[in-house]
């Protein structure tokens, strides 16, 4: 994985003393809130309900066990003791002072960890295929491609007052695990007739109070023209995304607007004239970077069996490990969602377990989902009944991704000041109406998402089944949505009816997952049966 | 604490800066006001004749003038390109960068920490309108 040379650590360097200045002049008294706002927003720092919350970047869902383990020294010492992985691939802290946050930023900066553009309205953190560099369906690793956005995204001039944030997925599978095309930008690495690799963009994608999914605007760019196409995406939406409303002012709203084809036109036109100022990086920088990405040393000739002798071994064997691009390994995905748990929390002791394995059993590395979920890319087969054996031990073995207790969550009226409703205690709720197992995995792919407001943080519009909590005169209220989508074969959910109880959610979940038993067809997912036959016979049972 | 900053060595421009409309109305005008939202590409076949081009920022965020002053820039505009307005001590090194060389802010800023700021960074990742070499560049020489 990427390290930092001496320009990365002066860098990130330079930007914890410029954050140390920044809090001591507001603590000083010389910055209102007003101005510090978008500082410490750039710096991920929020100010929540109880506490600032910090959120730390993981670069596409990246790291290693050494900056594993130092963010759960992180919670031990500043926080409370656990830590949540969020649907942007990185790690958020609850209940952190003002004043400990320049330190817990130096912390970070040693072992090449920051929260630069976590939150604010600047080009955020990029995200990618958590299962980049491994995956055995991807043309290429596109970490190189979203570590260049990296470096020419931070501290960006002319991009740090955006009229909103601006959030760019990079994938190179068909198979998409990042939901690239609900981002402002979501990119494709493809391969061309020629035989050489490029960028195909979709921009105008994203979730919210305005759900849309991102149009293809440009099938290849370049590499030598990479840099210059994003900035003239940029400057388009810079220059002329509204700024009079918030809730209009993301990149959706203005291609919306325009139109796909007249946004495309625009940054053809601003694409040629910042194509000759030369801000494109050379091959030799690509090269460099990718360098970084190159495959770990695989054991030529590891064990491609497995002994599935253990009976619960096997059940999350087949339910949480994907194939790897190498004989012999697999891909190991942990799964942060125990049965009643809190969806993507995890304490700092199962934070030093996961980075203790992926040490010995994953050529020291880690990956973040944006289903805040943790993966271990690169386990030997032969190890992975160790492996489980120690997940085991940590609480860490739930065999459930991808079915209807593996729950996106955000935080929800729990923590979050915007939220309307609270997310968790319902999260924990449905995945206890539903533990049973082999119910579980007879319901099948099944991907729930919860948002406690409308910002649809916990991506309820891409939801095969997705729930919205709202605010009715006073009390919380979840609307129910079916027949979303995040993955390649992207769609929007719909919105069912009128809004439940709490409880009354969890009912009208369970009858429409008994309508899909009723009407599946052989090999059908629930969203599959949802597309075919349509709302009606789903609606007439939750609210018949 | 300080109201004006310039970082060029001429003379300074005194003549009152027009908007842009009226700009179009008066062949002898040599100083423009930009508005946020205005678009700035209309300036760009007078270029030579402007000495001044003050670009308005209504609100520090409205970052619209940092594209402004880049277009500008990247035309070849060499007068005087002044950020006018809600302009604050943590903006003046980005703005630097998209070629402002003179700052008018509402509020006037402490000396010593834009001193600071401005010498906080010792490499910049990605190319902009200043002469410094992006990172890329110093590592591929």
């Amino acid at each position: 994985m990427y390290k930092y040379d001496e320009y990365d650590a002066s860098i990130v360097a330079a930007r914890v003393e410029e954050f140390r200045d920044q809090v001591q002049r507001r603590l000083a008294g010389h910055l209102t809130e007003d101005q510090f706002k978008p500082l410490r927003l750039m710096n991920g720092l929020y100010l929540q309900l109880h506490a600032y919350m910090l959120r730390v970047a993981v670069p596409y869902g990246t790291l290693n066990g050494q900056q594993m383990h130092m963010l759960a020294h992180i919670a031990r010492k500043y926080d409370r003791g656990y830590g949540h992985f969020t649907t942007r691939q990185n790690l958020q802290y609850n209940w952190i002072k003002l004043e400990d946050a320049p330190d817990i930023l130096a912390e970070l900066a040693t072992v090449e960890m920051h929260a630069i553009q976590t939150s604010g309205n600047c080009i955020r953190n990029i995200s990618s295929d958590q299962f980049a560099g491994a995956a055995a369906d991807e043309i290429t690793d596109p970490r190189p491609w979203a570590e260049l956005l990296r470096q020419w995204s931070t501290f960006h001039p002319e991009f740090s007052y955006l009229p909103r944030k601006f959030k760019i997925a990079v994938i190179a599978s068909d198979t998409d695990r990042a939901a690239m095309r609900l981002h402002d930008i979501g990119i494709q690495i493809v391969c061309n007739d020629a035989g050489a690799l490029g960028a195909r963009i979709y921009a105008g994608g994203g979730m919210g109070r305005t759900p849309m999914i991102a149009h293809l605007i440009k099938d290849f760019v370049p590499f030598a023209d990479f840099v210059s196409y994003l900035e003239a995406c940029l400057r388009v939406y810079n220059r002329h995304g509204r700024r009079d409303n918030i809730y209009k002012a993301r990149i959706k709203i203005l291609i919306h607007a325009l139109g796909a084809e007249e946004y495309a036109r625009q940054v053809e036109e601003e694409f040629h004239a910042v194509k000759a100022l030369g801000i494109d990086p050379p091959q030799a920088e690509f090269d460099r970077i990718a360098a970084h990405f190159a495959p770990p040393p695989f054991e030529a000739g590891a064990p491609d069996t497995v002994d599935r002798s253990d009976p619960d071994f096997a059940v999350w064997l087949d339910q949480n490990v994907h194939a790897h691009k190498a004989p012999g390994y697999a891909v190991v995905t942990i799964s942060l969602k125990p049965i009643g748990g809190i969806p993507g929390d995890a304490s700092a002791d199962q934070i030093d377990v996961m980075a203790d394995l992926a040490a010995r059993y994953s050529f020291d590395e880690l990956r973040v989902t944006h289903a805040q979920n943790i993966v271990l890319p690169h386990v030997r087969k032969v190890d992975l009944y160790a492996v489980w054996s120690a997940l085991r031990e940590a609480g860490l073995a739930e065999a459930n991704l991808d079915l209807i207790s593996d729950i996106i969550a955000c935080p929800g009226l729990d923590y979050c000041s915007l939220a309307n409703a609270r997310s968790i205690p319902l999260a924990q709720k449905i995945s206890a109406r539903f533990a049973d197992p082999a119910r579980q995995r007879d319901l099948g792919e099944l991907k729930l998402k919860i948002s406690g407001c409308i910002n649809a943080c916990g991506h309820h519009h891409a939801g095969h089944i997705g729930i919205l909590g709202v605010d009715r005169k006073g009390t919380e209220n979840y609307q129910l949505l079916l027949g979303g989508s995040g993955a390649e074969d992207v769609s929007l959910a719909d919105i069912t009816g009128p809004g439940f109880s709490e409880d009354g959610v969890v009912d009208a979940i369970e009858r429409a997952t008994d309508v899909y038993v009723r009407e599946r067809t052989p090999g059908e997912r629930f969203v599959d049966t949802y597309r075919r036959i349509g709302m009606a016979p789903f609606k007439e049972a939750i609210y018949g | 604490m300080v109201e004006f900053l310039r970082y060029r060595d001429d003379e300074a421009h005194d003549e009152p800066a027009v908007t842009l409309d009226s700009f179009f109305g008066q062949s002898n005008a040599t100083a423009v006001r930009i508005e946020s939202g205005e678009d700035v590409r209309a300036l760009l076949p007078h270029l030579d004749r402007i000495a001044l081009i003050e670009v308005s920022f209504p609100s520090f965020r409205d970052g619209r003038g940092y594209s402004t002053g880049r277009i500008l820039r990247e035309a070849g505009y060499q007068g005087e390109l002044r950020a006018q307005g809600d302009v604050l001590v943590d903006q003046i090194p980005l703005m630097r960068r998209c070629g402002f060389d003179s700052f008018a802010p509402n509020a006037p800023v402490d000396a010593d920490t834009l001193a600071a700021a401005l010498d906080r960074y010792d490499f910049r990742y990605q190319a902009a309108a200043d002469p410094i070499a992006p990172v890329w560049k110093r590592r591929h020489g």
